[in-house]
């Protein structure tokens, strides 16, 4: 019998229970520990199934989140599933690393009295009951019969896996070209252990293998073949998800010491070649004692943290604006404070300082003052006059954000490029100026969330579908 | 997985490894490398291609025991198979007809030459070759760089075969006397490299070394490898592995290929032991 929504409103977001910060700090295992079946019913229980639905315009693949919510209440888990699937082929990255805050909660009805329901917990308790209940899962959803046609995916991180699975749906036969030796993308070698358990990750590729879909794992496009061979071989389309895999760094003395990684060497030694596990694992670290992480986004937080997990004792987040221009989402912000993390805000890096052996020992840096907003609308960091102070490190971790690999623009004829090196592309439908390809997620972009590139994959799909069809 | 079609030891510390990759074979120039990792909990290290053979589609491997990889490798036989092989990576060598080019090469650095040989070779450049190593029962493929040079110098640091010294010798000699060579391109131990861009910078000749350093990916994305040329920060996976001898800040190169020599040694002691038990 279905039950009526409550009469009152009911304010009580539930809480997501966690490790405690002192317990957390110390291990790799996830943060956030989901919600139980009652958490789970109690919080499904306070939406109020508004007709207005702004939640799912919330949303960038549009999930239908008050009719999952409805079944997950209803008890109905695997017509949960069904729904949530339907939209979105990877609620369990999502419901882990989705901005919710900024998209679908922040516009859901009850947001406005301050207590929005906790969407992503609840889609991330529907896709972590349907893992640990996989046998009794329906069939894969809605597969249209096959096409005869067949599209090149290039990346296997979340823009690519939600285009191939979109595709795979429409009865095209796709094929997935990963560089890496594991599929995932960011997934994998960026967002640690700690914050998206690898397995879930895994669970989710193998369901997108499920619909039919062929990944290629060691395949470097670019090297190995280049976009124009694979749309003259057995191609009929192609869609580019290759991210935003450079890193940039600052261009300051000292900055090639020993000692001194980019984010992404950082993460993925520690994420993807489990660096953690050393010596069980033959991929190395250095576990600094006292460690710098430069940079104030969500990157920045992750290596600060999984610096903090090796082992050490004292770890620095130099940022050179203050609190509120930090990109970081504020949950990541307070849960690396809660761990131990120094913030060193106003602060800039003027250059790192090393020993006769070529290992850094600590970073000299320049207090910093806000200024006039700038192109990006956050106030400009200027440098406080003779402010410099040294901070011993032996260990610095530059997070200043990624650009996109040039490998595929620089062999591929007729893409067009922005200086930044992101690929242009149509918004909506992520169509290139080139014939036959579309790209999207940040090697359009450039570094954004995991959802805004599985929204561009989706969006691309429908078009590659349009396109196929009319052919 | 990647099948290991022939497997022979070159020398006692050098193995030589054919294996199955077609596609890669199907790309490969001389001077790029592969990444390869040879087991689930295995890293990521690049190998320089010592061959390929389109035809055939198999890529061949010449690698020393030095680290762990090195020594899972050695371990392997003819129809093992490594997990994963990723390439063809990095830029190709240059190959143009320059005129008279010499090809250094020293210790595990001779396979990797050879192609580049060969290739300048068939562009048809005057080949004159020299190799090193530091005695005689390290030394292999003499009879495959003859084959591609129009001259060989065959060096051991004891004398115990050919010439005794080392290969920067050789090559000092031939600047001295012969004016036309236009352009030396030198594979082998770091220190190697370093003395014969300092060899050949007085003559002012074009000098081309190609760095073994450290990687993850291999593709640009994590910036381990990164190096110091004329005070540029380059990439070698990507920017490489080949740069101009004379502009490479040595210094860098080689602290960083020293970053994990702790754990290095460690994780070679704990296999070492790991194998012992089990065999």
């Amino acid at each position: 019998m279905e039950e009526k929504p409550k009469p009152k409103l009911d304010l009580n977001r539930v809480d997501m229970p966690r490790q405690t910060p002192k317990a957390r700090a110390k291990n790799f295992n996830e943060v956030a520990l989901g919600y139980t079946h009652d958490m789970a019913l109690q919080e499904a229980n306070r939406c109020i199934q508004c007709p207005k639905r702004p939640c799912v315009e919330g949303c960038p693949v549009n999930v239908d989140i008050p009719e999952f919510i409805k079944a997950l209440r209803d008890k109905d888990m695997p017509e949960a599933v069904r729904i949530l699937k339907g939209k979105n082929a990877l609620p369990g990255i999502c419901g882990r690393v989705c901005p919710q805050e900024t998209q679908c909660e922040e516009v859901c009805t009850l947001s406005k009295k301050g207590a929005p329901i906790a969407i992503g917990r609840l889609e991330r308790y529907v896709a972590d009951w349907e893992r640990e209940h996989s046998t009794e899962l329906p069939p894969s959803p809605n597969q249209q019969p096959s096409t005869g046609k067949k599209v090149a995916v290039i990346g296997s991180g979340p823009a690519g896996l939600t285009c191939a699975a979109d595709l795979a749906k429409f009865g095209h036969a796709v094929t997935i070209f990963e560089a890496l030796h594991t599929a995932g993308g960011v997934l994998m070698y960026g967002i640690p252990e700690f914050r998206m358990p690898k397995a879930i990750v895994q669970g989710e590729v193998d369901y997108v293998r499920s619909l039919g879909i062929e990944i290629r794992l060691d395949s470097v496009m670019g090297k190995l073949a280049t976009v124009d061979e694979l749309l003259e071989g057995k191609y009929d389309a192609l869609f580019l998800g290759t991210g935003a895999g450079l890193p940039m760094f600052l261009n300051i003395p000292g900055e090639n010491l020993n000692g001194v990684y980019s984010a992404n060497e950082f993460l993925t030694r520690v994420n993807l070649m489990k660096a953690y596990l050393f010596p069980e694992y033959d991929t190395p670290i250095k576990i600094g004692k006292k460690v710098a992480v430069i940079g104030g986004g969500n990157v920045a937080m992750d290596a600060a943290r999984c610096a903090l997990r090796l082992g050490a004792d004292e770890v620095y987040i130099i940022y050179r604006r203050s609190r509120v221009e930090m990109p970081a989402r504020h949950e990541e912000v307070e849960n690396a404070e809660e761990e131990g993390i120094i913030f060193k805000l106003l602060t800039n890096p003027k250059r790192f300082i090393g020993n006769d052996q070529g290992w850094i020992t600590a970073v000299e840096c320049y207090e910093m003052e806000l200024g006039e907003p700038d192109a990006s609308g956050r106030r400009r960091p200027i440098i406080k006059k003779d402010s410099e102070f040294t901070i011993d490190v032996d260990v610095a971790i530059v997070a200043l954000g990624t650009t996109p690999n040039p490998l595929i623009s620089s062999t591929t004829k007729g893409l067009e490029t922005k200086q930044n090196g992101t690929v242009i592309a149509d918004e909506e439908s992520g169509k290139t100026v080139k014939d036959k390809v579309w790209a999207g997620g940040d090697i359009v972009t450039g570094a954004a969330t995991v959802i805004s590139a599985m929204g561009a994959g989706k969006r691309a799909a429908a078009s590659i579908d349009e396109y196929l069809k009319r052919k | 997985m990647y099948k290991i079609v022939a497997k022979e030891k070159l020398c006692p510390v050098v193995d030589f490894m054919k294996i199955e990759a077609p596609e890669v074979a199907q790309k490969a120039k001389a001077g790029q490398f592969v990444v390869v990792r040879v087991d689930e909990v295995g890293e990521r290290i690049p190998l320089t291609l010592a061959d390929w053979d389109a035809t055939g589609g198999t890529v061949t491997l010449v690698a020393m025991q030095v680290g762990t990889t090195t020594y899972k490798l050695a371990a392997l036989n003819t129809g093992d198979h490594i997990l994963d092989l990723i390439g063809p990576l990095g830029l190709p060598s240059e190959i143009e007809s320059f005129g008279t080019v010499i090809c250094v090469g020293g210790g595990v650095g001779v396979a990797p030459i050879y192609p580049v040989a060969r290739a300048l070779k068939q562009a048809r450049n005057k080949v004159i070759t020299i190799m090193g190593a530091r005695s005689k029962d390290l030394l292999f493929w003499e009879d495959r760089l003859r084959s591609v040079s129009d001259e060989l110098i065959v060096t051991t640091d004891d004398g115990s075969y050919a010439r005794k010294g080392v290969v920067t010798e050789p090559l000092k000699e031939i600047l001295e006397k012969n004016k036309q060579v236009s352009r030396v391109i030198a594979i082998g131990p770091a220190i190697m490299m370093k003395f014969c861009s300092l060899t050949t910078k007085p003559f002012g000749v074009h000098t081309i070394v190609s760095l073994n350093s450290i990687m993850v990916d291999g593709t640009g994305m994590c910036g381990c490898c990164r190096v110091s040329v004329n005070d540029v920060t380059k990439f070698v996976c990507v920017d490489g592995p080949e740069f101009d001898g004379h502009q490479v800040d040595w210094d860098i190169v080689f602290n960083r290929q020293r970053i994990y020599c702790d754990e290095e040694r460690q994780s070679l002691e704990r296999w070492k032991a790991h194998k012992c038990q089990h065999s």
